[in-house]
């Protein structure tokens, strides 16, 4: 099957700054690939480059095997929600979302039937004579979302949607988006620092890390089997042994990473100071230092004693619950 | 806000002031209804409406407010384009040499009339380019461009660049995105630019006496009235007319402008 999205050797450089340094990656038609990776890491500027615009200094990036080399933005099948949703100020609701209809030259009666269905699917109906400042931030996120998705875009691309909400609209979001990507079987192209939300919506992730792609997978590859220390601190913050750590409790010279929850405090295994700790509700966390300097985090279950701050114990985990990361890599 | 009352003496101060701006406007007023036509005698000897009549009968006075109403009109209209057309290029793109191109852009309007006059005079004596309508436009053109580039180019930052960019994402080509997005969020700016331009072509004179060669437009034509000792107070008809036509839209571009301050910042 032709991918959705296919980025080959794609490289976009400002002067001497590699925003985006050869991506190799195919998105699959109707996935839900987010793209995850701290600011900077050239995750933005990917999806801009889908979007058309902007150019790839070096490479090609393919939309269902069409290259989109010089293809302008308003000739590609694919809509955007933008970060600042970048509603129409002058245009009431039903205008914005049927604009991409107006500009095709629909007739009148056609667009604003095709807005309201568009708005209602977003839990919006009856709002399509307001104006962009009279919504709080949650529907405008909705209206630009029901705005790209009129046009029935056959990929649609999403810029930190979730970004500029609080919490609990958040969270009720998430569910909405995925149920929704869903329902359409559209491809949802999704950009996000928030590691949960990638992990929580995402049909395969990929990690963003100085205009690389780091590692790609599914949620639980990602958790669990990082392939590199940055992948494993930047996505659940997991704990990094270095390599003459590894080589002492498993006998390989490698980066190892090891969860919060899995480690255990018990009478033998790595000595460590407790340098503080924290009551999470479900879980206490604790912060230690091992010998060398070397940070680690558990996570205790409820029933399980917590030690006192300055307390020396020993760190021990299961030998499955170690991770060895065979790539080189920072 | 502070809501103390003012003292009595700053007050009347304020009047003093407004009235001293103000009230020889109104004398120029009431000299349009004199009966005495050679000298402006204080009080007017008797009032009259004959002046009126006078007026409407010039030929030369007709010449003068029509030329100046086209200059003003085809200005106004250049500086518009331009000066649209210059704010978008200064404020939508970053490229070398852009803020020396935004600080030549207002120039003309921080020197003084009188060396922009003597600079297009020498400059069109040595092109060998006759006085002509055309003349006087680009003239005027030189300081509309700076009003309608001012007010443009303030409201062009205002409008977040991703509004263009999601018009273009939804399938508008750059032609449809102007027309649709970025005219109705500029469109208050350009009248307000357009009608200060208007304003000063209006009654401008420095400029125009370098330009106009023997040609009157309406300022010029009422300078050279001032100083011939007969039939006065048509000249102040004709201030009275003036004063009219610019002072209308200058209070409309106030009126458009003051009520969208938070047009296109929104969506933030």
């Amino acid at each position: 099957m032709t991918p959705a999205v296919r980025f080959a050797g794609v490289s976009r450089h400002f002067g001497p700054v590699r925003a985006v340094d050869n991506v190799n990656m195919e998105i699959a038609e109707g996935e839900f690939f987010a793209m995850l990776g701290p600011s900077g890491s050239g995750k933005t500027t990917c999806l801009r480059l889908i979007g058309g615009f902007d150019q790839p200094t070096a490479g090609k990036i393919e939309i269902f095997g069409v290259p989109t080399a010089g293809v302008p933005p308003y000739r590609r099948h694919v809509n955007t929600v933008f970060q600042d949703y970048a509603l129409f100020p002058h245009l009431n609701v039903r205008d914005n979302v049927a604009y991409g209809l107006m500009v095709a030259g629909r007739p009148k009666p056609e667009r604003y039937r095709a807005a309201e269905e568009a708005l209602e699917m977003v839990a919006l109906p009856g709002y399509g004579l307001r104006k962009p400042s009279e919504l709080s931030g949650g529907q405008r996120q909705r209206v630009a979302l029901a705005r790209a998705l009129v046009n029935r875009p056959r990929v649609l691309l999403l810029d930190e949607p979730l970004g500029a909400l609080d919490l609990k609209l958040r969270e009720a979001m998430q569910e909405e988006l995925k149920a929704l990507q869903r329902r359409l079987g559209i491809t949802f192209v999704f950009v996000t620092h928030d590691q949960t939300e990638a992990l929580s919506m995402a049909d395969r992730v990929a990690v963003f890390n100085e205009g690389r792609i780091v590692q790609v997978g599914t949620p639980q590859d990602i958790y669990y089997r990082p392939r590199v220390p940055f992948v494993a601190r930047f996505v659940g913050s997991s704990n990094v042994l270095p390599p003459e750590v590894t080589e002492r409790v498993a006998g390989r010279h490698v980066h190892a990473a090891v969860r919060p929850e899995a480690l255990r405090l018990g009478a033998e295994g790595l000595a460590a100071t407790v340098l503080s700790t924290a009551f999470h509700g479900a879980a206490t966390r604790v912060a230690l230092e091992a010998e060398g300097g070397l940070r680690l985090v558990a996570l205790l279950p409820k029933g399980v004693e917590v030690p006192q701050e300055g307390a020396c114990v020993h760190v021990t985990w299961a030998r499955e619950d170690l991770h060895l990361m065979t790539e080189a890599g920072a | 806000m502070h809501s103390e009352r003012a003292p009595r003496w700053l007050k009347i101060a304020a009047g003093a002031g407004l009235a001293f701006m103000h009230l020889p406007i109104l004398l120029i007023f009431v000299y349009a209804f004199t009966t005495e036509e050679k000298s402006y005698q204080w009080p007017p000897p008797g009032f009259t409406l004959k002046w009126f009549a006078v007026t409407w009968n010039r030929p030369d006075v007709w010449q003068a407010l029509s030329l100046s109403l086209r200059v003003a009109a085809v200005s106004t209209a250049v500086a518009l384009v331009l000066g649209t057309l210059c704010a978008a290029a200064v404020s939508r793109t970053r490229f070398f040499g852009r803020e020396v191109i935004s600080l030549m852009v207002i120039l003309p309007i921080a020197l003084p009339g009188i060396i922009t006059g003597i600079a297009l005079r020498s400059a069109f004596s040595l092109a060998d380019i006759p006085f002509s309508f055309w003349t006087i436009v680009l003239g005027h053109a030189t300081f509309c461009v700076v009003v309608v580039y001012n007010n443009a180019v303030a409201r062009f930052r205002r409008i977040s660049g991703s509004l263009i960019e999601a018009s273009m994402d939804l399938g508008a080509d750059g032609f449809q995105t102007f027309r649709y997005v970025i005219l109705p969020n500029i469109a208050t700016a350009l009248l307000a630019g357009g009608m200060l331009a208007f304003a000063l072509s209006f009654d401008e004179v420095i400029v125009t006496t370098f330009t106009a060669g023997q040609q009157q437009t309406l300022p010029i034509w009422m300078l050279e009235e001032l100083v011939r000792p007969r039939q006065r107070p048509v000249t102040n008809v004709v201030a009275m007319v003036v004063v009219i036509v610019t002072f209308l839209p200058i209070l409309g571009a106030y009126y458009l402008t003051r009520g969208t301050e938070s047009v296109a910042g929104q969506g933030k």
